[in-house]
């Protein structure tokens, strides 16, 4: 793991307290009769979901916060363990609501793992591709919101404008625009339409340019350099101590990207390069999203080239235990019959034993830890929630800024709270 | 010449109801501009292309239940809005859209009040409009409307500042307080935009930040604050905040044409008297659309930031260019 020698602004750690996400009062600093103590969500219009803080202000200074989670808690993990494991891996997307395509990936490959089923190489480009497009997408919610937190309201638009198409592309392939469900065990729901990898082309040209016109815009505007640069700081020493992966974690200068330091999926033959900052502010971690998303930008287009040679190859493992058999064989095949209806009906069975898959997802490490028991339910799932992690920067993050940039910062940890609270 | 007591007031209903009209469509121009802006079409459901927006508006808000928290200060939370309405309304009686004219033998002004020391009015006016955003703020006994009022005061008081010593120049160039005297002092081709340019960007800066607007919208930074001193409002009685709020950014921006603009006077030619409030009116609507734009473009201001921008930079500027012009027409 490289860590960056850096121009830093500060060395040495500021976590400010064993819990990371409380930040005490300090009675010295601030004289607690001038606390005012205000409640920011989880009902708020900052836009980061239900995430809570509970914030003692002095003046305009936080002085002390308390975060708050667990008003998205939905139990998804107690849920995926009372279905088959065909049916929970519906359950996957809507965790991480905003990089759906990720957490079906990590979930996916966990099963996989423990079935020990090789998968085709078409679905295994077709998944690069995929989660690479979701990571552009996730990246652009994130852009724009935070945009919005810091008054610049027209970005929103114009990033949803280009999510837009991303999610054409998504509904083109999968036929549901979000919570596509299309990885299978095995490889893909269906083959990629013949018409993917051209619309595609059309898409990222026109992403590349969108990136620099949002660079152009907020790069050149002083009010949005004044307002992110030496804000919220992290040292790569604290973004350690405190479990960040992710871009909260190259943003601090500390080299750390799963795709190249524990390849999945077939990361290690394509080409791209890992941004790392070394300031650790908000500034940093909004550059680290846009070359995170050129990046990606670049992996897409090697895939589509990949796909494209791989045309006509199988998108699905040829395993009639774990993958439906095809529709036109029932009729005139015996043991397919028989395989759907087993599958259909009991599940498929996973061998016995414990599984941990991590996968980068936009947000960071994005880990899943699966038990089986043996049977066609899974005995245990549970996520390694990135935004979680990202969370227990709070009150580092925060200390002695203004509510402004309380707003930007808990902003550009990029919390998806279904995540954190699942 | 004599101006006939009834003759004011059929004048003063007309004008008011004008401004409240410009109100309820700027809102709607604001919309449909920044919705064009941000690749979306804005209202264009209620009426021919949302024409009727605003008075669908005007309807819902009438509507509304106006309930209030049980802890608020009940007059003063009730008193709040109509000042802010009022203070917002009277303003705009002393700036000149016209020459004035004589028909059938009665002599109509170009304004509502011609006041020998209109500029001061403003201001003062301006001033006591700030109370009803304090009161309303510090009355509904909420905390984010108390952070909201209180830095609606600070920034207020701190760029009132600017703005007064901003026009200083124009008052110097024209000799007057007068709003009418200093529009009559820029007849010809050039007004007073270009030898006072930099009273001019003063101005805008320090009026931008006196209505609120973005980027210096932290009063009501929706993200930080919910709404700002109005977050208890509901009904009418937010609708009449807004109101002002905007009322105010008219005001503002007629200030601004008749100071540096010229008011009334067409650029080079000012062809028949009626077209007077024509031209004010082109220069008003270039003026408020230069407001929604900078909405759409720019980040808010951080509060420390807004601060050391008022107290730092505009003002010593503000003041150095009072005191150049100064030297200059007393030596020129």
């Amino acid at each position: 793991m490289a860590v960056l020698p850096s121009t830093r602004i500060y060395e040495g750690t500021r976590i400010p307290s064993p819990v990371p996400t409380i930040l005490e009062v300090d009675p010295d600093k601030y004289p607690l009769e001038d606390i005012l103590t205000i409640n920011f969500g989880p009902n708020h219009p900052s836009t980061h979901g239900v995430l809570r803080l509970i914030v003692d202000l002095n003046g305009e200074t936080v002085a002390g916060i308390r975060a708050v989670i667990g008003y998205l808690h939905t139990g998804f993990e107690k849920n995926m363990e009372s279905k088959t494991w065909w049916k929970s891996v519906t359950y996957a997307p809507r965790v991480d609501y905003v990089a759906f395509q990720s957490n079906e990936l990590v979930y996916v490959l966990a099963i996989e793992k423990l079935l020990g089923i090789e998968i085709p190489r078409r679905a295994t480009w077709a998944r690069m591709a995929l989660t690479e497009l979701n990571r552009i997408h996730s990246h652009l919610i994130w852009l724009g919101t935070s945009a919005l937190e810091l008054g610049a309201i027209s970005l929103l638009w114009y990033t949803f404008d280009d999510r837009d198409e991303i999610l054409d592309l998504f509904e083109m392939a999968a036929g549901a625009r979000m919570h596509t469900r299309y990885f299978q065990v095995g490889g893909l729901a269906e083959d990629l339409p013949p018409a993917f990898a051209a619309e595609t082309r059309k898409f990222l040209p026109r992403m590349l340019k969108s990136i620099d016109d949002y660079e152009s815009l907020l790069d050149r505007n002083k009010i949005w350099l004044e307002r992110t640069k030496g804000i919220g700081l992290l040292s790569a020493d604290d973004a350690l101590a405190l479990a960040q992966s992710g871009p909260m974690l190259r943003s601090s200068g500390v080299n750390w990207d799963l795709r190249k330091t524990m390849p999945y999926l077939a990361y290690d033959e394509v080409e791209f390069d890992v941004p790392v900052y070394p300031n650790g502010d908000v500034y940093d971690r909004y550059k680290v999203h846009l070359d995170e998303m050129r990046e990606s930008v670049r992996i897409v287009e090697q895939c589509l080239v990949r796909i494209d040679e791989m045309q006509g190859e199988p998108w699905i493992a040829d395993d009639r235990k774990v993958v439906l058999p095809p529709r036109h064989e029932l009729h005139t095949s015996m043991e397919s019959l028989i395989h759907h209806f087993k599958i259909v009906t009991e599940g498929y069975v996973v061998p016995e034993g414990e599984v941990y898959v991590v996968i980068e997802s936009p947000r960071g490490e994005s880990g899943c830890y699966l038990v089986s028991d043996g049977g066609p339910r899974p005995w245990r799932v549970k996520f390694r929630a990135p935004s979680f992690a990202a969370l227990q920067a709070t009150a580092t993050t925060v200390q002695g800024c203004l509510v402004a940039d309380l707003v930007a910062i808990a902003g550009s940890l990029d919390p998806v709270m279904g995540d954190a609270d699942r | 010449m004599k101006v006939e007591w009834y003759v004011s007031l059929i004048q003063a209903a007309i004008v008011i109801n004008l401004v409240m009209a410009t109100f309820a469509y700027l809102t709607l121009a604001e919309r449909k501009v920044m919705g064009r802006m941000q690749l979306r079409y804005g209202p264009n459901r209620a009426g021919p292309k949302g024409l009727l927006q605003p008075i669908a508006d005007l309807v819902k808000l009438l509507h509304k239940e106006s309930f209030y928290p049980t802890a608020a200060i009940d007059r003063l939370y009730l008193f709040a809005p109509f000042l802010a309405a009022f203070t917002a309304l009277t303003t705009f009686s002393v700036i000149p859209f016209g020459p004035g004219w004589e028909i059938a033998g009665i002599y109509i002004p170009g304004q509502v009040a011609d006041v020998d020391i209109a500029l001061i009015l403003v201001f003062a006016i301006g001033s006591v409009g700030v109370y009803g955003f304090i009161i309303g703020g510090w009355a509904s006994d909420s905390k984010y409307a108390l952070l909201g009022s209180m830095r609606t005061c600070a920034q207020l008081v701190s760029y009132e500042v600017s703005l007064a010593l901003s026009v200083l120049g124009v008052v110097l160039m024209a000799g007057s307080l007068s709003l009418t005297e200093i529009v009559a002092a820029q007849e010809g081709p050039v007004w007073y935009a270009v030898p006072q340019f930099v009273g001019l960007v003063i101005f805008l800066f320090a009026g931008t930040a006196e209505t609120a607007r973005a980027p210096f919208d932290l009063p009501e930074a929706e993200q930080e604050l919910v709404a700002g001193y109005h977050t208890e409002y509901g009904g009418m009685r937010f609708g009449l905040f807004t109101m002002s709020e905007y009322i105010n950014l008219i005001t503002l921006s007629g200030l601004c044409v008749t100071l540096f603009f010229g008011g009334w006077h067409g650029p080079g030619w000012d062809g028949p008297s009626w077209l007077g409030p024509l031209w004010f009116l082109l220069k008003l609507l270039i003026l408020l659309y230069v407001f929604i734009w900078m909405r759409t473009t720019l980040p808010r201001l951080r509060y420390d930031q807004l601060m050391r921008f008022g107290w730092k930079v505009l003002l010593p500027i503000a003041t150095l260019n009072a005191i150049v012009t100064a030297v200059l027409v007393v030596w020129l």
